[in-house]
């Protein structure tokens, strides 16, 4: 049993819905409890469509136990054909279906229906979401894909298909007109866009295009893989998120479509890429490039005081190292931490992370991440819905860059991650929580103000003033070694490392006491630096053994720790 | 009474037929009842013990709104628990162990089954015995089943007051040979239970209790001098078990609308030995004020029509003040659980031949009420948008769980709650 105040991902029947409801002629069949249909609301409600999931749910209810639930299924199944006579069909499980073990799949075919279905086995205890969609994306394209007798003849335009955009995805709507505006003004024709909006008849088209765009790796690379090894498709690697990731992303797809010869990269961002325009797409290329502002923004004396803003990224695995890339070569932040939920991309995740010179987080569990938040001591936290959560208690500025969020993050507006328009967006989203230059300024200067204080929120974000409680060092006698030590901490006291309330920003163990004027002198710091430098000041009279923190000592460690 | 209503000289839909439907069944399982619950009882949290399903139910329905630390969270099983039951005890162990060491704070612990942690018969009232004795006397730890497959949304209500009752103190003896006491039973908004409070003791009655408590160090004692009123339709199992305490029960309609407050306050004097004319001359100064407050939503919905989707089993108290105070038609009431002795004096309220149901067929549902074109349909989330555009005006039910409704005072808000939608449609078009 794992102890979950909060889950990244839900059950991977969720992820299934986001494959069908995305589609549109398929239908879904799911043996399930009553009370499962919750998952409906998260389409109406969080993405806020206009037609219920195309989802008929079997649920079961204690008294049907006892009875025959593979002939409620059976019913369920013949009853959703008849009624929305849908191209293709998915019947699965969801966890407690999988547990009486009716076997949806053999159920169905006994059926005899006249259109495919696909079973889905979805193990519900052991995989969660994302995998669930990606699973059935992949099933799917296995059942509908018709192979073509010869290999495909490249016609007169480039031509691929996009892939992953899915139901409930974070900025998917946007992400996609973004690109596939920059394939049009590539000149790369787009053959099928799946599973967003896609008919079982168009995934039976997927064979007819030259190459595969992979937008979301979490859904859509085991399907992309099998292509590849199928038809021979090749698939693109790069995710365009952020204005340089971007650039490299028309690089690679040029490459894949073989029409600009090596694409010219902006020559400012990208030095060794010779700009060989050969056709129009570029000129229009070169168009869209001036629509880039992100690039200048950041450069803009303006954006000076981000230099070095310490930065703690914790998202999908798409997501998160696409953020820590535009964090830190873009924005030029200071990356503290890396992290994802999203197991299966361990890999790519801890490649990243060493290009750091960090050790990549990979966890679903929210307390871990609480605590290396925590011990992180960011001044701005880049994350999901549940960092947000991680990043009040600690009052800590944070912006979303990924699932799993609320319905704010199914804006009306239009707000991709993707392209160039996503750079704008991450810029303008990212910089807003922080303090502006000037308070900042001000507030180092000047600390004893009513109105803007140290432990204000920024005056932009329209607050009044809101007290923090100081934070104090509180000694805790047992404590067990880094990592989650709260099962050592004696119940009296406070669970090491998770603040009793906010304002703590952390407690680090046997460190010497500090004296009232060195207590005094780290209050003069502001509050998104103090962390750092109360951490950074213990840690230095822990390694000479000091007895006390005083005033001296405070200024010993700021000297050592920026030499 | 208002004089609109025509007095009906028949016993209402007591005795009307019942539409029993089975199908898929578009609802919430009995664990969203956390959502509410862990607000009134503020020492208490709620461990469920289930699948990421569960999990992900809760979070969604509610937790995501929520950016603070939640006082519930889920136990989750995984592939070793399922492997052998043996094992799963002493996770459970392990997982509360935690977490009471991250909430020093909690008094009281529920450990909530689930579908999972049903159909495995994983025994959680065991658990909760042993994890009671390993933690006393500073948590009580306790078990109730919020299932899909046992309950329907406001039925997690039921499970867990019902699990609360046998933790309840005796009265003491010597209070056998005194005066009753009177228990309100249902989880009230706090507003509206010092209303209730206030005009209990107005009308002269002191000794009320309300069930559940805001804490659970004042937990209300119950003996054979109790008699209890429900404030709420969907609390069956709670009704047993304060009957299996010697407790009994007051009928009355339940507190919605003027008419409905003034019903029950009075049944809850009377059944304490009050006299009627003078409890009557108490409330008329309060059910003409909650009179007037109406007046102005009468206007809008007088002659509406109304559909109902089974949901929280409020639906037939909201459709007899809705039809009775505010004049509107009633399409169809669909409920998903119809407690016949508790709903007596509501069905012998409402205009007889209202099409009552029980249960779901939703697809048959929704073609019903694709036909009759209603005015407005009372629903879940899963169908308030996708009806609206289809250009059908909603409104979410589960609000009605979410808001104070009850009580004089509140009468107006909650026919407000039906006028809103009807006005902003009204408003968006012009």
């Amino acid at each position: 049993m794992q102890l979950t105040l909060w889950t990244y991902e839900g059950p991977p029947h969720v992820g299934a819905m986001r494959v069908a409801t995305a589609m549109r002629e398929v239908h879904y069949v799911l043996h399930a409890p009553q009370g499962d249909t919750y998952a409906d609301l998260l389409f109406t409600m969080i993405e806020r469509r206009q037609e219920r999931p195309p989802v008929t749910y079997t649920t079961f209810q204690a008294r049907d136990l006892g009875g025959d639930t593979a002939q409620l299924f059976k019913d369920a199944v013949k009853q959703a054909y008849d009624r929305f006579r849908p191209q293709a069909m998915l019947v699965g499980a969801s966890c407690t279906a999988e547990l009486i073990q009716d076997d949806p799949g053999g159920l169905a075919a006994a059926l005899d229906l006249p259109v495919p279905v696909v079973p889905l086995e979805l193990p519900a205890y052991q995989r969660k979401e994302n995998w669930g969609a990606a699973e059935t994306f992949y099933q799917l394209v296995r059942a509908l894909v018709v192979k073509p007798g010869t290999r495909r003849e490249r016609g007169a335009l480039p031509r691929c298909n996009v892939l992953g955009p899915t139901a409930l995805g974070f900025r998917h709507r946007d992400d996609l007109r973004e690109i596939t505006q920059l394939l049009g003004q590539l000149g790369i024709e787009i053959n099928v866009v799946a599973p967003w909006q896609a008919t079982p008849g168009d995934l039976a088209r997927l064979a007819d295009a030259d190459f595969n765009v992979v937008l979301y790796p979490e859904v859509a690379q085991t399907a992309a893989a099998w292509l590849s090894r199928q038809l021979g498709q090749p698939f693109t690697t790069v995710i365009p998120i952020g204005a340089r990731a971007t650039e490299d992303f028309i690089q690679e797809v040029c490459g894949l479509a073989g029409v600009c010869g090596h694409a010219g990269a902006d020559a400012e961002a990208n030095a060794n890429a010779a700009a060989a325009a050969s056709a129009a797409p570029l000129l229009q290329l070169d168009a869209v490039r001036a629509a880039s502002r992100s690039p200048w923004y950041a450069r803009s004396v303006d954006a000076n005081y981000l230099t070095g803003k310490r930065v703690f990224v914790f998202g999908d695995a798409t997501h998160a190292i696409a953020a820590a890339r535009v964090a830190t070569q873009e924005f030029g932040f200071e990356l503290v931490g890396l992290g994802s939920y999203s197991r299966e991309f361990g890999r790519e995740l801890r490649a990243a992370a060493a290009q750091y010179g960090l050790e990549a987080l990979i966890t679903d569990d929210y307390l871990e991440v609480e605590a290396a938040l925590t011990a992180a001591a960011p001044e701005l936290v880049l994350g999901t819905q549940m960092e947000r959560h991680m990043a009040k208690r600690l009052g800590v500025p944070c912006a979303v860059i990924s699932a799993p969020v609320h319905v704010q993050d199914f804006p009306a507006r239009h707000a991709p991650q993707m392209g160039f328009e996503g750079a704008n967006v991450l810029f303008d989203t990212w910089v807003h929580p922080l303090m502006m230059g000037l308070e900042e300024h001000l507030l180092g200067m000047f600390r004893g103000d009513f109105e803007f204080h140290a432990d204000a929120m920024p005056s932009h974000l329209g607050h009044a003033a809101r007290p923090i409680p100081v934070p104090v060092a509180t000694p805790i006698a047992a404590q067990g070694a880094e990592g989650v030590p709260m099962a050592t901490a004696p119940s009296a006291s406070v669970p090491a490392g998770v603040p009793s309330a906010r304002g703590t920003i952390e407690v680090t163990p046997r460190t010497a006491p500090w004296a009232a004027d060195a207590e005094q002198e780290l209050r003069k710091i502001p509050f998104f630096v103090r962390a750092k430098a109360r951490r950074n000041t213990e840690a230095y009279a822990r390694s000479r053994q000091l007895p006390l923190i005083t005033l001296e000592t405070l200024y010993d460690a700021k000297a050592h720790f920026s030499s | 009474m208002n004089p609109v209503i025509p007095i009906q000289t028949d016993r209402g839909c007591q005795e009307a037929p019942v539409l029993r439907e089975r199908g898929q069944r578009e609802v919430f399982c009995g664990l969203t009842g956390i959502i509410w619950l862990h607000r009134k009882m503020q020492d208490a949290f709620f461990l469920v013990v289930g699948s990421r399903t569960c999990a992900h139910l809760i979070q969604s329905a509610a937790g995501v709104m929520i950016f603070a630390e939640p006082r519930f969270a889920t136990a989750i099983l995984d592939e070793r628990d399922l492997a052998g039951l043996a094992d799963a005890q002493d996770e459970l162990d392990r997982v509360v162990q935690r977490l009471l060491e991250r909430r020093p704070d909690i008094r009281m612990l529920f450990l909530v089954g689930s579908c999972p942690s049903e159909v495995i018969k994983l025994d959680l009232s065991r658990a909760a015995a042993r994890l009671s004795q390993r933690h006393a006397p500073r948590v009580r730890v306790l078990n109730y089943s919020g299932s899909g497959i046992e309950t329907t949304f406001t039925q997690g209500e039921d499970a867990c007051l019902a699990a609360l009752v046998p933790s309840l103190p005796a009265q003491p003896p010597e209070a056998a040979g005194h005066a009753p006491e009177l228990l309100v039973v249902g989880a009230l908004a706090d507003v509206v239970e010092d209303q209730f409070r206030r005009q209990f003791d107005a009308m002269g009655l002191q000794r009320v209790d309300f069930f559940p408590a805001r804490s659970s160090t004042t937990l209300p004692a119950i003996g054979p001098q109790t008699r209890f009123l429900l404030a709420q339709p969907f609390l069956g199992d709670t009704a047993r078990a304060l009957e299996a305490r010697g407790a009994r029960h007051v009928p009355a309609p339940f507190p919605l609308g003027a008419e409905g407050s003034a019903a029950w306050l009075q049944a809850g004097a009377a059944a304490m030995g009050l006299d009627r004319d003078r409890t009557a001359e108490v409330i008329e100064p309060w059910r003409q004020r909650a009179g007037r407050a109406l007046e102005t939503h009468r206007l809008r919905l007088a002659g509406q029509r109304v559909f109902f989707f089974p949901d929280s089993q409020l639906e037939i108290p909201l459709a007899r003040f809705l039809s009775r105070e505010l004049g509107m038609q009633l399409v169809e009431v669909g409920t998903p659980y119809l407690h016949r002795s508790h709903l007596a004096e509501e069905l012998a309220l409402l205009p007889s031949g209202t099409a009552l149901s029980e249960g779901q067929d939703v697809e048959r549902q929704l073609d019903r009420c694709r036909a009759a074109r209603p005015d407005l349909v009372v629903c879940g989330l899963g169908l308030a948008n996708p009806l609206e555009a289809e250009g059908l005006t909603t409104k979410w039910s589960i609000e009605l769980v979410f808001t104070p409704i009850h009580g004089f005072d509140q009468a107006a808000d909650l026919a407000a709650l039906f006028t809103r939608p009807l006005l902003r449609r009204q408003r968006l078009a012009a």
